[in-house]
């Protein structure tokens, strides 16, 4: 069990029988009664959060929830199959649980993923992924006044707004978070 | 490379440091290599020990500054109300007993957790009005509003009571942060507070009513405060102490309120069960004679209409000791000798402990009690 003293950013544990993990904490206390730590959460199956006051010598149960660094193998109809290289275990996931990043996934992509009881419920990308352009329309000269971008296909197949002189064979960096077109980058 | 501190450079040389008198181009904290300055300090982030700099930022020096000038303020301030400076001990055979503060051993005793036990024997020799602004200690305190070691002043007015002990308390807050901030403007997260007196005040109960919606009498059973927290929609345990859920409630909902309030705010009549070392109202034996000054949000203050019965004063100890025992912290020993100075006689009087620091704080719109400490203990 944990106690107050142990509430750190990024502790997991076990409230209502959902895995939360701590996003904020601070030392409280009134004059003249218990110290209390005042604590969000975030709910790591949905993304809630709540605030609770945590009394000291009150006792929070630790969940059973790791992380790995897993490899992205391929994607089987609506599921992401990621691998173990450590011990070669594979795992299958909702593609639901990246949303629209699903698509910026590159064979062999190192992602973590967390799991809770055994059970994978989370998987989080790098935040920027290199992907090559396999094609884009040519801009048109003259059109570069201020942020006109165009589409492009990127490797993956996935379509990114880029800037216009982008060119098929570009490598480009780009945003898992908001599916952006950051910079071009030198192969 | 040098670093200018209050007209003198620090030279850093292979062979130890010295002292020279800098030109009057260089500012505190700028980087100098020969004659010229090559980085002007920003101030902001503490360099830290092994740093090229081995000094304090230009903002800490200045808060150290605003400390200086408030504490001259407010010896000023008690002078001209003719109080007496007094120095209790820090090191004590018998710190506080209340639940909820630890004490940090010393030697064959502890450090003080507040002065007011040596003060009250002042009081009980004879004094009348007398203020103390001292280091007190209480172990594993840390946050934005709490130090381990912090600064309290403390002060009693004999044959007074806690209307007189109000007014010392916004003239005194008012008079430093004037002091400092050259108006009675205090500033804390960004906003600006008047704390120019009188200032705004409620009850206990009725903060508690209007803002956690729960009602709160003094006299109700544990299970029921529980009860009326639960019903209000706070979640809280089934088994908590009186204390417990009224401080659950009361940070859940009533501090917050507090906080976005636009003035200071006096919070009056704490129930019984929160009397601490306080006497019951004559009129309503459910209520304390206690109050705590916020601002901001931030708890500056709490008063008490002293408990002045030798009696009563055991009974609250021995309460105190027995609960310590129970949830197996500390126990410490009795103190005979304040039992001793109330049996021979403790005028009636009011006194209060306020935290400098958070004053400090307040008049130079430091955020947490860090920035107006000289070193935060992880600096040492």
């Amino acid at each position: 069990m944990y106690d107050t003293s142990d509430i750190r950013k990024g502790l997991k544990v076990l409230m209502d029988g959902n895995p939360w993990t701590v996003i904020e904490f601070q030392f409280v206390k009134p004059g003249k009664g218990a110290a209390f730590t005042r604590t969000v959460f975030k709910n790591l199956l949905n993304g809630k959060t709540k605030e609770m006051n945590i009394r000291s010598g009150e006792k929070l149960e630790p969940a059973n929830v790791d992380q790995r660094e897993m490899q992205f193998l391929y994607k089987e109809g609506g599921d992401l199959v990621l691998m173990d290289q450590t011990n070669y275990e594979q795992v299958s996931v909702s593609a639901d649980m990246v949303g629209k990043a699903a698509d910026l996934m590159k064979d062999n992509l190192p992602c973590t993923v967390l799991f809770f009881n055994e059970r994978a419920i989370d998987v989080s990308l790098p935040t920027f992924v290199f992907l090559e352009v396999t094609a884009s329309e040519p801009g048109v000269r003259g059109d570069t006044s201020g942020n006109v971008q165009k589409p492009a296909t990127v490797e993956t197949g996935a379509e990114v707004m880029v800037p216009l002189f982008i060119r098929v064979g570009d490598m480009i960096k780009v945003d898992t978070r908001t599916h952006e077109y950051v910079e071009r980058v030198a192969k | 490379m040098l670093a200018v501190d209050g007209g003198f450079a620090l030279v850093r040389g292979e062979r130890g440091d010295a002292r020279v008198a800098a030109p009057p181009a260089w500012r505190a904290g700028d980087l100098v290599d020969g004659d010229e300055v090559v980085r002007a300090y920003s101030g902001e982030e503490y360099p830290g020990p092994g740093s090229e700099v081995a000094r304090l930022p230009g903002q800490r020096m200045a808060a150290i500054r605003s400390r200086a000038k408030a504490l001259a303020a407010l010896r000023g301030f008690f002078a001209e109300r003719d109080f007496v400076e007094v120095e209790t001990p820090l090191l004590v055979p018998s710190p506080g007993l209340e639940i909820h503060l630890e004490a940090v051993p010393a030697g064959t005793g502890y450090l003080i957790t507040s002065p007011e036990y040596q003060m009250k024997r002042l009081l009980a020799a004879g004094f009348e009005q007398i203020y103390q602004v001292c280091k007190c200690f209480r172990a594993n305190e840390h946050g934005p509003h709490h130090a381990s070691e912090f600064t309290m002043v403390e002060w009693y007015r004999g044959y007074a009571d806690l209307e007189a002990i109000i007014r010392d308390t916004e003239e005194l807050v008012a008079h430093i942060v004037t002091a400092v901030a050259g108006q009675p403007l205090a500033s804390y997260a960004g906003r600006a507070i008047n704390v120019a007196p009188p200032w705004p005040r409620m009850t206990v109960r009725d903060a508690m009513q209007q803002w956690a919606g729960v009602e709160v009498h003094g006299d109700e059973s544990a299970a029921d405060l529980v009860a009326a927290v639960r019903r209000a929609g706070i979640e809280i345990a089934e088994d908590l102490a009186w204390d417990d859920a009224f401080f659950t409630a009361f940070l859940a909902r009533v501090e917050p309120a507090i906080t976005a309030l636009e003035r200071p705010l006096i919070l009056e009549d704490w129930p019984v069960p929160l009397a601490a070392l306080a006497r019951r109202k004559p009129d309503d034996p459910r209520t304390a004679l206690r109050f705590e000054a916020y601002v901001g949000g931030l708890e500056l203050a709490n008063a008490f209409g002293e408990l002045t019965d030798p009696v009563e004063q055991r009974s609250r100890f021995e309460d105190d000791l027995r609960i310590r025992r129970e949830r197996g912290k500390a126990v410490y020993p009795i103190d005979d000798k304040l039992l001793a100075a109330l049996a021979e006689g403790l005028p009636p009087c009011a006194g209060i402990a306020l935290g400098f620091d958070r004053v400090v704080m307040l008049a130079t719109g430091a955020p947490t009690i860090e920035k107006v400490l000289s070193f935060t203990a992880p600096e040492l």
